[in-house]
């Protein structure tokens, strides 16, 4: 509609080869329906604006439903305590615990690995086959279902090398699962190291290892960070790839070796919620598990955010 | 003779090319795997009975693997959710970039942040006891876990994914652009419309992509909100049982080695084909209309 306007404008104003101040701007300035345009404009950036709105009202919804229904569930006993009575009292002990284990055994494995490669991937690699080839493997990688990691995870660590439903198949899984976000994040810090800090460092003679190793990692590590606490709290809040690799709904005791099978939070959430025969008893229950989730998982990420701004404002 | 740093550094560059190339192994492994366990099914069926047949009956004697009405599922929730997800996403990618003042999307990003953070098992959790229960009442269906509520659901995990990757989009077009048209007299809506969305429009086309990809191998929001009836939906609020949630369902009631195991990997290996196919092709548009400068437009 706008530019129809302005398109007519504009031929007639190009057919009379001349200013017409009659139809081109009218007494109160209305150049090319100025006016209506910005009116446009206001309504749809008012849209824009409901739109976003829309997911903080998303947010706030399922934060609010979990803590006004799930606050009166946490309880001393609950968090400190195993399940007892087949399920429907008690506390979640085990499920933190074994959360706590999982993730951080994921973590531990993908570091590394996720460390190195984008090291390499930012520092050593020229652009040619191999590093497209790499960087198709990280992609398609961060693309695969949750559920099919789980079946990868089934088919290779729990039957091909035989670890069982073990913690230490549900760490690899999970660990193979988050090796693309924190690539994806080791890479984001050491492109925020400036150049010349490595110039500087290979003009003194240093070999292109000491200035990572000496320069670049270390001024790094705090988006390293950042982007280790984003993996963890993913890594938490995952379950199809562990359900069938490394949790089970109920175990007596806490793990006492990576090849014990542990109870998870996420999956303690999807048995006590769609399986068994006491769904409605166990709902405080449920609602308590999903709030103490949310909560490790936010929390981690509102530290993580918190500590890149704070980290960003510092660079600048 | 090259003196030890010298070789260290080599050794260095050797281990960490041979280190960085575990995601394409893995990547080739998972394939390997659920390509090996998924194939033998098609012993029993061809692939053309397993993709298009309509009963979904693996316990049953004789059993029966077609798994359309799974594909169709999983095409029908994520399509809903794309309705929802692509407007909402983009709109609230373009407030982001351009609009929101810096205090406004300090605020804003880590709310998308954090509805990125949430767990899927909450999303589906929520599905269950807040959101079925409501539509049950005000629509006055039968059951609230249906089509409608896992593409609802969906839409809110695939905001964020469409949102970010759109919004780096818009900020890679240059401030020249932008300048030049306002310039020209347009509005901010109008260079909006008219310079930055088609300059970043391959940017956010991978955006879209992605966030469809990351929609249809969603597992515990169909597993829990989708309702698991094997049957092609008549309306929007019927239940439907998409694909992941069906291999996430019965893989414990499987024994290792059968042929319901088998199809479950033959399920995921359609799965695994279909995400690699968004991945590739939104990897492909990235990669083929990347923006370089302002020559390329």
């Amino acid at each position: 509609m706008a530019d129809s306007t302005l398109n007519k404008s504009l031929k007639k104003k190009t057919s009379s080869k001349k200013f017409d101040i009659k139809t081109d701007l009218n007494a109160d300035g209305n150049v090319f329906g100025l006016q209506r345009r910005k009116l446009n404009q206001f309504f749809a950036f008012s849209l824009f604006r409901v739109a976003t709105v829309i997911n903080g009202i998303a947010l706030f919804i399922i934060i609010y439903f979990m803590v006004t229904r799930g606050w009166r569930a946490i309880t001393w006993t609950f968090l400190t305590q195993a399940p007892t009575d087949s399920m429907t009292k008690g506390g979640i002990f085990p499920c933190i615990i074994g959360t706590f284990y999982l993730s951080m055994g994921a973590i531990l494995i993908t570091m590394p690995i996720g460390i190195i490669s984008a090291v390499y991937l930012n520092e050593y690699a020229r652009p040619g086959r191999i590093l497209r080839l790499i960087r198709l493997g990280i992609n398609n990688l961060a693309g695969v279902p949750s559920v099919v990691f789980g079946l990868f995870g089934m088919a290779f660590f729990v039957v091909t090398l035989k670890m069982g439903v073990s913690l230490l198949a549900g760490a690899l899984t999970l660990g193979v699962m988050s090796l693309p976000v924190v690539i994806g994040a080791t890479e984001e810090a050491l492109k925020a190291v400036p150049d010349t800090y490595r110039e500087a460092s290979l003009g003194l003679g240093a070999t292109r290892w000491q200035t990572i190793r000496k320069v670049v990692l270390p001024c790094a590590l705090p988006g390293i960070l950042t982007g280790a606490i984003l993996a963890l709290s993913r890594a938490a809040g995952e379950t199809a790839p562990i359900m069938f690799t490394g949790a089970v709904f109920f175990t007596p005791c806490t793990p006492a070796s990576i090849f014990d099978e542990v109870m998870a939070l996420p999956y303690h959430i999807y048995v006590l919620a769609t399986a068994g025969t006491e769904i409605e008893a166990t709902r405080h229950l449920q609602y308590g598990t999903a709030l103490v989730l949310i909560g490790l998982v936010l929390g981690m990420n509102l530290i993580a955010i918190i500590y890149r701004s704070r980290l960003r404002s510092r660079m600048n | 003779m090259p003196i030890k740093r010298e070789i260290t550094e080599k050794l260095v560059q050797k281990l960490f090319m041979f280190i960085a190339m575990a995601s394409i192994t893995i990547l080739f492994l998972i394939m390997i795997f659920i390509f090996n366990e998924g194939f033998p099914i098609f012993k029993t069926v061809s692939i053309n009975e397993f993709i298009f047949g309509h009963y979904w009956y693996p316990t049953s004697e004789p059993s029966d693997f077609g798994i359309f009405t799974l594909i169709a599922a999983s095409v029908l929730v994520t399509g809903f959710s794309a309705v929802l997800s692509i407007p909402l996403g983009v709109m609230t990618a373009i407030y982001l970039a351009e609009i929101a003042t810096k205090k406004v999307s300090e605020i804003a990003k880590p709310v998308v942040e954090l509805l990125a953070a949430l767990p899927s098992v909450v999303i589906g959790f929520f599905g269950m006891v807040v959101v079925a229960p409501f539509l049950q009442e005000v629509f006055k269906i039968p059951t609230g876990l249906n089509l409608f509520n896992a593409a609802l659901m969906l839409a809110f995990m695939s905001i964020p994914t469409i949102c970010s990757i759109s919004e780096d989009a818009l900020h890679s077009v240059p401030v020249a652009l932008k300048e030049a048209s306002m310039a020209l007299g347009a509005t901010h809506l109008e260079t909006i419309l008219r310079v930055i969305l088609p300059a970043s429009i391959s940017g956010i086309s991978t955006a879209v992509i992605l966030g469809m990809s990351r929609a249809i191998g969603e597992t515990m929001v169909v597993l829990m909100v989708a309702g698991g009836a094997a049957a092609l939906p008549e309306s929007i609020f019927d239940p439907v049982r998409p694909m992941p949630a069906s291999i996430a369902s019965e893989i414990a009631e499987a024994p290792v080695g059968g042929e319901h195991y088998h199809a479950l990997f033959a399920i995921g290996v359609v799965l695994f084909i279909f995400t690699f196919f968004f991945n590739v092709v939104a990897d492909h548009i990235a990669y083929k209309y990347k923006q370089i400068g302002e020559a390329s437009l």
